[in-house]
C-alpha cells in the first residue's frame, strides 16, 4: 500500500495547513490566509511561469482556503491549465477545483468542455474516468448540453474498460436528473437493461441506479428490465456467503445491488409473467426466512446490511400490496424489530409499519402491536423515535381503538418536543374528528388540546370545532356548559377565550337555566378575560356581546355600559372602536325584531374535508398521503362523519385540486360560501384581518351588517379593490406574449394547477382555486440553473379593458433567485365583470448579467368564475328555450384532436367549471351543463351541450348564454379542450 | 444521495460533497444546521433523523462525525454501510486513518470518495476494485514521471496497461 507521504507530497501544502491549525484564533486564520492569498495571488501574477508542480500546489491551497470556509475569487484559469498538464496528479487536482469551485465564466467552460473532450477521446481509462467524474460532479446544464451525446457511447461500446463503464453509467444519470431533455434516448437503451446480465458486478451496480432512474420517467421502454433484475436478484440472494468474494460485505452477498434491484423493482407493477413472479416470490421469502436464521457474524455491518435488503424487500411487498401472505409475514417480522435493542432498528420497524397499516391486508396485523407502540411513545429517549411511533399510531387509528389513541396521543402532548407539538395537535384533533361516536368526545379532546398546547392549536382546529358544533345541536348544549367551565380556570389559554366565546355568543342560552351559569354570570366571566386578551379576540368577544344582548335582554344595560366606556368607544384600534360604536347604536336603535333577524344564530357550515387535514398535509407534503389515509379501509365511518371524511382520490394526490374538485362537483352550498370557513387556499384569506372573526361571517343579513362594517384594511376585499400600482406598469413597458402562450393558456383552461412554462432557466407553476367572483393564485418560479437570477420581477399587466373587468392584486417578490430556490407569489383575483382576454403575466430578470423578459397569458379564463347548477331536466328544458334569441347561442362543429372517451370528456366539463346533468338528453352519449358565471357586476347563467360523434371522430358544441359575447367566448375555450 | 459532510466534534467541517445543485450560500447554511442537529445528539439516539424533506443517516467515528442525506425512497441502513465501507477505504489506504490523516490529504480523500460513489450514487462496492483504481493513478504518476525524464511521453499507454 502507498505510504502517504508519496513522490506527490507537497510539503508547502502540510506547512500551510499546520499553520492553519497552530492558530489560536480566528482572527489569526484570516490574517494567516489573507497573507497565503496575497502570495498565490502575486505568484500567479509574477513573471517567472510557475511550474506544473507549483501550480498544482497552489491550486490545492486556494481549494483548502475555499473548503475552510473563505471565498475564492482567482486561480479557475491556473486550474484549468492543470488539466491538460501531462502529470496525472495536477490534472487531477485540476479535475478537483473544477469539480468544487465550479465557475459559470463563459470562457473557462470552454477550456474545461475542451479538456475534458481530450480526455474522453484519450482512451486512456483513468483519463475517461477523471473526465467522467468531474462531469458527474459538475452535472451542469453546460456540460450536458456538450457531453450527454457522447456518453451513451461510451457507456455501451463494447471496448470501454468496465470502471469507464461504471463512472459513464452514473455519469450519464447525473445529467439525465439535471436536465433529461438533453439526454437522447435511443438504440442503447436496450443496451443498458442488458449491463443487468454483465459478469462485473460493479458494472451492474452502477448500471441498475441509471437503469431505475430512466425506468421512472419511461417505464414501457424499459419493461425488460423487470425479468432480468429478478433473476440477478435470485441468483444473488440463493448464493453462499463467499460465492461474490469481494462483493461480500461482512458474509451478505451484495447488499448495495441487491437493494438497488429492489428498489428498481419498485417501480413496476408485480411481474405479469407467472414464472417471474415465482421466481420473485421466492426470493422474497428466502430474504424473510434468512432474517430468521442466527446471524454469521456478531459485528453491526453483517446485520445493518442483511437488514437493509429486509427492509428493501418489504417495501416492496408493501407496493405490491397484494400478497397477503407475505404482508403479514413482513409485519410479524417488524414486530420483532419494535422491541429489538438497536436504536435504529425500532426506528425503521416503525416507520415501516405506518406504511403497512394502510394496507388492507395487514391492518390488523399492525394493530396487534399498539401496546408496544404506545409504549415507545412513553419510554424512547430519542425524540426521533418516539415521533415515529406517534406518526405509526396515527396510521393504526381506527374506530375501534381511537379513544386509546387519543387519550395516549394527549398525554404524550404534555411533554412533547416543542418541535412536533403542533403536528400532534392535528393529528389528535383529526382523529377525534374523524373517529367521534358522539360528540362530546369530541369536544372534550378538542378542548385539552386547547388547554394542554393552547399554543400549538392553530386557527384551523378551533374554528373547526366551533363549525361541528354549529353544525350539530345534539352537542350544542354540551359544549356551552364544557367551555362555560373551562373558562373558569383562572389562566385559560387565549385561544380557549375565542372558543367559549363564541359557544356562548351562539348557544350560551341553552345553559343559562341554571342560575350558576345564569346570562350576567357568563357574561361576567368572559369580560373578566377580555381585557388579557389580544385585540382580534377582543373584537370576538365584542360580537359575543351583541349576540348577548339578543339572547338575554336582561344583560343589555350591562353590556351597553361596556360597549359605552371611553376604552372601547375611544380606543386606539379602529376595528374595536368601530364595533363598539356600531353594536351600541344597533343594540340601541333597532327594535328587538330586527335585533333577533340581524343577530340569529349562525346557519349550519357546508360539510366538505376538513381544513386541518388540508393543513397536516401541507406540513408534511405529498407522499404524507398514505398515512393519513384510512378512510378506504374503513368505508363505514363516512356514515357518521360523512363531510369529513376525505375520499380515496383526495388522499392519494394531497394537491389542493382535487379537494376542490370534489368542491365542484358537490351541490352549491346553502350559504355564501365566501366564509364558509374550512379548507383550502382560500381560508387563510379570510382570516388575516378582524373582519373575518366567524362571528361575523355570512349571517343571512350579510348586506345588513357588511353596511355596518367596512372592510378593516387587511382585509383582502380592500386589497383586491384597489390592486397595487407598482406592480402594474402599463402594457407598453412589455414584450408580446411568447407563441406557444395560447398553448399554454388552453392547457389550464380545464385545470387549475400545473406547470405553466418551462424552459432552461425557469419553470413556473401555477396552483390556483376560484370561489364565486373571487380567486387566489400561487405561482411558483423555480431557478432551474446554478445561478441566481437578479433583478426577478414578474408582473401582471392588464391590456385593453381588462382593468375594469378584472381586478388582479400581486404581491411583490424577492428580487434575488438562488440556483435551484423557488420563490412564490401570491395573485389575488376578483372578477368584476365578464371579460374575454386574460391578463398578461411578464417576468423579467437578468441571469449571468443578461436581462431576460418573457410574456406569459395568465391561466384566468371566464370559465374560472363558473359555479355548477343542478337542475331537472324540464327546468334546463325551459331555460333552454328562453334562450333562444340567435346571439345567445353559440355553436361550434369540430374534429376530435383528442381520443373520445366519455369519462376524458366528463373530467374536462367538470374541469371546465359546468354541473354535468345526467338524464337530460335524450341521446345519453351527449353531454349537458349548466351553470352560472359569477362576476362583481352581474351574474350570466349558462347552459352547454356538446354531443360527440364517434363515427366522425367530431363534435358539437352548443353555448347559450344571456350575454352573446359570453357565449361566442366560451364556446371557442372549450371547442379546443377535445 | 444529495450530500456528504464529515465534520469534527468541534464542528469543523472536514470533507462536503454535493450531488445536487445549492448556492454557497445555501450549502453553508445547510451545514451549519446539520453539524448544530447532529453534534446536539446524545450518543446512544438512533442514526436517522427527519431534516427538512430529507432523511440525515450519521455515525461518528472516533473524533469524525460522517453525515449522509438521503432521500425519501432511499435506504437508511445501507447508507450507514456506505459510510462504513467508504471509512474502511480510507483506513486501507491510509493505514489506520485518523482525522488528521484527512486534514491533511484531503483531496485523497475525495479522490477515493469519487471511485466509491459518483452523483450521489455506489459505483463499486468492492474495496480490492476501489483500491486498485486509486494505486493505479498513484503508479501511473510514477511512471509519468519516469516517462517525462526521458521525454518518452509517447510509450505511456502501453507501459501503462502493461502494468
Amino acid at each position: 500500500m502507498p505510504a502517504v507521504s508519496k513522490g506527490d507530497g507537497m510539503r508547502g501544502l502540510a506547512v500551510f495547513i499546520s499553520d492553519i491549525r497552530n492558530c489560536k484564533s480566528k482572527e489569526a486564520e484570516i490574517k494567516r490566509i489573507n497573507k497565503e492569498l496575497a502570495n498565490i495571488r502575486s505568484k500567479f501574477k509574477g513573471d517567472k511561469a510557475l511550474d506544473g508542480y507549483s501550480k498544482k500546489k497552489y491550486v490545492c491551497k486556494l481549494l483548502f482556503i475555499f473548503l475552510l470556509g473563505h471565498d475564492i475569487d482567482f486561480g479557475h484559469m491556473e486550474a484549468v491549465n492543470l488539466l491538460s498538464s501531462n502529470k496525472y496528479t495536477e490534472k487531477q487536482i485540476g479535475y478537483l477545483f473544477i469539480s468544487v469551485l465550479v465557475n459559470s465564466n463563459s470562457e473557462l467552460i470552454r477550456l474545461i468542455n475542451n479538456a475534458i473532450k481530450n480526455d474522453l477521446a484519450s482512451r486512456n481509462p483513468t483519463f475517461m474516468c477523471l473526465a467522467l467524474h468531474c462531469i458527474a460532479n459538475v452535472g451542469s446544464r453546460e456540460m450536458g448540453e456538450a457531453f450527454a451525446a457522447d456518453i451513451p457511447r461510451i457507456l455501451v461500446a463494447g471496448d470501454s474498460m468496465d470502471s469507464v463503464k461504471q463512472s459513464a453509467a452514473l455519469c450519464l444519470l447525473r445529467l439525465y436528473k439535471a436536465s433529461p431533455d438533453l439526454v437522447p434516448m435511443g438504440e442503447w437503451t436496450a443496451r443498458v437493461v442488458h449491463l443487468l446480465n454483465d459478469q462485473h458486478m460493479g458494472v451492474v451496480t452502477a448500471a441498475v441506479s441509471l437503469i431505475t432512474c430512466l425506468c421512472k420517467k419511461n417505464p414501457d421502454d424499459f419493461k425488460t428490465c423487470i425479468s432480468l433484475a429478478v433473476s440477478r436478484l435470485s441468483r444473488i440472494v440463493s448464493s453462499a456467503s463467499t460465492d461474490l468474494q469481494d462483493y461480500t460485505y461482512y458474509f451478505v452477498p451484495a447488499p448495495w445491488l441487491s437493494v438497488k434491484l429492489l428498489r428498481l423493482l419498485q417501480c413496476y407493477p408485480p411481474p405479469e409473467d407467472a414464472a417471474v413472479k415465482g421466481r420473485l416470490v421466492e426470493c422474497l421469502e428466502t430474504v424473510l426466512n434468512k432474517a430468521q436464521e442466527p446471524p454469521k457474524s456478531k459485528k453491526v455491518q453483517h446485520s445493518n446490511a442483511k437488514n437493509a435488503i429486509l427492509f428493501e424487500t418489504i417495501s416492496l411487498i408493501i407496493h405490491y400490496d397484494s400478497e397477503p401472505n407475505l404482508l403479514v409475514r413482513a409485519c410479524n417480522q417488524l414486530g420483532q424489530f419494535l422491541q429489538h435493542r438497536e436504536t435504529n432498528l425500532r426506528y425503521l420497524a416503525l416507520e415501516s409499519m405506518c406504511t403497512l397499516a394502510s394496507s388492507e391486508f395487514s391492518h390488523e396485523a399492525v394493530k396487534t402491536h399498539i401496546d408496544t407502540v404506545i409504549n415507545a411513545l412513553k419510554t424512547e429517549r430519542d425524540v426521533s423515535v418516539r415521533q415515529r411511533a406517534a406518526d405509526l399510531l396515527y396510521a393504526m387509528c381506527d374506530r375501534s381503538n381511537a379513544k386509546q389513541i387519543v387519550s395516549e396521543m394527549l398525554r404524550y402532548l404534555e411533554t412533547a418536543d416543542y418541535a412536533i407539538r403542533e403536528e400532534i395537535v392535528l393529528k389528535v384533533a383529526i382523529l377525534a374528528e374523524k373517529y367521534a361516536v358522539d360528540y362530546s368526545w369530541y369536544v372534550d379532546t378538542i378542548l385539552n388540546l386547547i388547554r394542554i398546547a393552547g399554543d400549538y392549536v392553530s386557527e384551523e382546529v378551533w374554528y373547526r370545532v366551533l363549525q361541528i358544533v354549529t353544525n350539530r345541536d345534539d352537542v350544542q348544549g354540551y359544549a356551552a356548559k364544557t367551555v362555560f367551565e373551562a373558562l373558569q380556570a383562572p389562566a385559560c389559554h387565549e385561544n380557549m377565550v375565542k372558543v367559549g366565546g363564541y359557544i356562548l355568543g351562539e348557544f350560551g342560552n341553552l345553559i343559562a337555566g341554571d342560575p350558576r351559569s345564569s346570562p350576567p354570570v357568563q357574561f361576567s366571566l368572559l369580560h373578566s378575560k377580555f381585557h388579557l386578551c389580544s385585540v382580534a379576540t377582543r373584537a370576538l368577544l365584542l360580537s359575543t356581546y351583541i349576540k348577548f344582548i339578543n339572547l338575554f335582554p336582561e344583560t343589555k344595560a350591562t353590556i351597553q355600559g361596556v360597549l359605552r366606556a371611553g376604552s372601547q368607544l375611544r380606543n386606539a384600534d379602529v376595528e374595536l372602536q368601530q364595533r363598539a360604536v356600531e353594536y351600541l347604536t344597533l343594540s340601541s336603535v333597532a327594535s328587538t325584531d330586527v335585533l333577533a333577524t340581524v343577530l340569529e344564530e349562525m346557519p349550519p357550515f357546508p360539510e366538505r374535508e376538513s381544513s386541518i387535514l388540508a393543513k397536516l398535509k401541507r406540513k408534511k407534503g405529498p407522499g404524507a398521503g398514505s398515512a393519513l389515509d384510512d378512510g378506504r379501509r374503513d368505508p363505514s365511518s363516512n356514515d357518521v362523519n360523512g363531510g369529513v371524511e376525505p375520499t380515496p382520490s383526495t388522499v392519494s394526490t394531497p394537491s389542493p385540486s382535487a379537494d376542490l374538485l370534489g368542491l365542484r362537483a358537490a351541490p352549491p352550498p346553502a350559504a355564501p360560501p365566501a366564509t364558509s370557513g374550512a379548507g383550502n387556499l382560500l381560508v387563510d384569506v379570510f382570516s388575516d384581518g378582524p373582519a373575518a372573526q366567524p362571528s361575523l361571517g355570512p349571517t343571512p343579513e350579510e348586506a345588513f351588517l357588511s353596511e355596518l362594517e367596512p372592510p378593516a384594511p387587511e382585509s383582502p376585499m380592500a386589497l383586491l379593490a384597489d390592486p397595487a400600482p407598482a406592480a402594474d406598469p402599463g402594457p407598453e413597458d412589455i414584450g408580446p406574449p411568447i407563441p406557444e402562450a395560447d398553448e399554454l393558456l388552453n392547457k389550464f383552461v380545464c385545470k387549475n394547477n400545473g406547470v405553466l412554462f418551462e424552459n432552461q432557466l425557469l419553470q413556473i407553476g401555477v396552483k390556483s382555486e376560484f370561489r364565486q367572483n373571487l380567486g387566489r393564485m400561487y405561482l411558483f418560479y423555480g431557478n432551474k440553473t446554478s445561478v441566481q437570477f437578479q433583478n426577478f420581477s414578474p408582473t401582471v399587466v392588464h391590456p385593453g379593458d381588462l382593468q375594469t373587468q378584472l381586478a388582479v392584486q400581486t404581491k411583490r417578490v424577492a428580487a434575488q433567485v438562488d440556483g435551484g430556490a423557488q420563490v412564490q407569489q401570491v395573485l389575488n383575483i376578483e372578477c368584476l365583470r365578464d371579460f374575454l382576454t386574460p391578463p398578461l403575466l411578464s417576468v423579467r430578470f437578468r441571469y449571468g448579467g443578461a436581462p431576460q423578459s418573457l410574456t406569459l397569458k395568465l391561466p384566468v379564463t371566464i370559465n374560472k368564475f363558473f359555479q355548477p347548477t343542478e337542475m331537472a331536466a324540464q327546468d334546463f328544458f325551459q331555460r333552454w328555450k328562453q334562450l333562444s334569441l340567435p346571439q345567445q347561442e353559440a355553436q361550434k362543429i369540430f374534429k376530435a384532436n383528442h381520443p373520445m372517451d366519455a369519462e376524458v370528456t366528463k373530467a374536462k366539463l367538470l374541469g371546465f367549471g359546468s354541473a354535468l346533468l345526467d338524464n337530460v338528453d335524450p341521446n345519453p352519449e351527449n353531454f349537458v351543463g349548466a351553470g352560472i358565471i359569477q362576476t362583481k357586476a352581474l351574474q350570466v347563467g349558462c347552459l352547454l351541450r356538446l354531443e360527440p360523434n364517434a363515427q366522425a371522430q367530431m363534435y358539437r358544441l352548443t353555448l347559450r348564454t344571456s350575454k352573446e359575447p359570453v357565449s361566442r367566448h366560451l364556446c371557442e375555450l372549450l371547442a379546443q379542450q377535445f | 444521495m444529495q450530500f456528504m459532510l464529515l465534520f469534527s466534534r468541534q464542528g469543523k467541517l472536514r470533507l462536503q460533497k454535493w450531488y445536487v445543485p445549492l448556492s454557497d450560500k445555501e450549502k453553508k447554511k445547510i451545514t451549519r444546521e446539520l453539524v448544530q442537529t447532529v453534534l446536539a445528539r446524545k450518543p446512544k439516539m438512533c442514526s436517522f433523523l427527519e431534516w427538512r424533506d430529507l432523511k440525515i443517516v450519521y455515525k461518528r467515528y472516533a473524533s469524525l462525525y460522517f453525515c449522509c442525506a438521503i432521500e425519501d425512497q432511499d435506504n437508511e441502513l445501507i447508507t450507514l454501510e456506505i459510510i462504513h465501507r467508504y471509512v474502511e477505504l480510507l483506513d486501507k489506504y491510509f493505514g489506520s486513518v485518523c482525522e488528521l490523516d484527512i486534514i491533511f490529504n484531503f483531496e485523497k480523500a475525495y479522490f477515493i470518495l469519487d471511485e466509491f460513489l459518483l452523483g450521489g450514487e455506489v459505483q463499486e462496492t468492492s474495496k480490492k476494485n476501489v483500491l486498485k483504481a486509486i494505486e493505479q493513478a498513484d503508479l501511473l504518476q510514477e511512471v509519468f514521471f519516469l516517462c517525462c525524464l526521458t521525454k518518452a511521453i509517447g510509450c505511456l499507454g502501453e507501459v501503462w496497461e502493461g502494468s
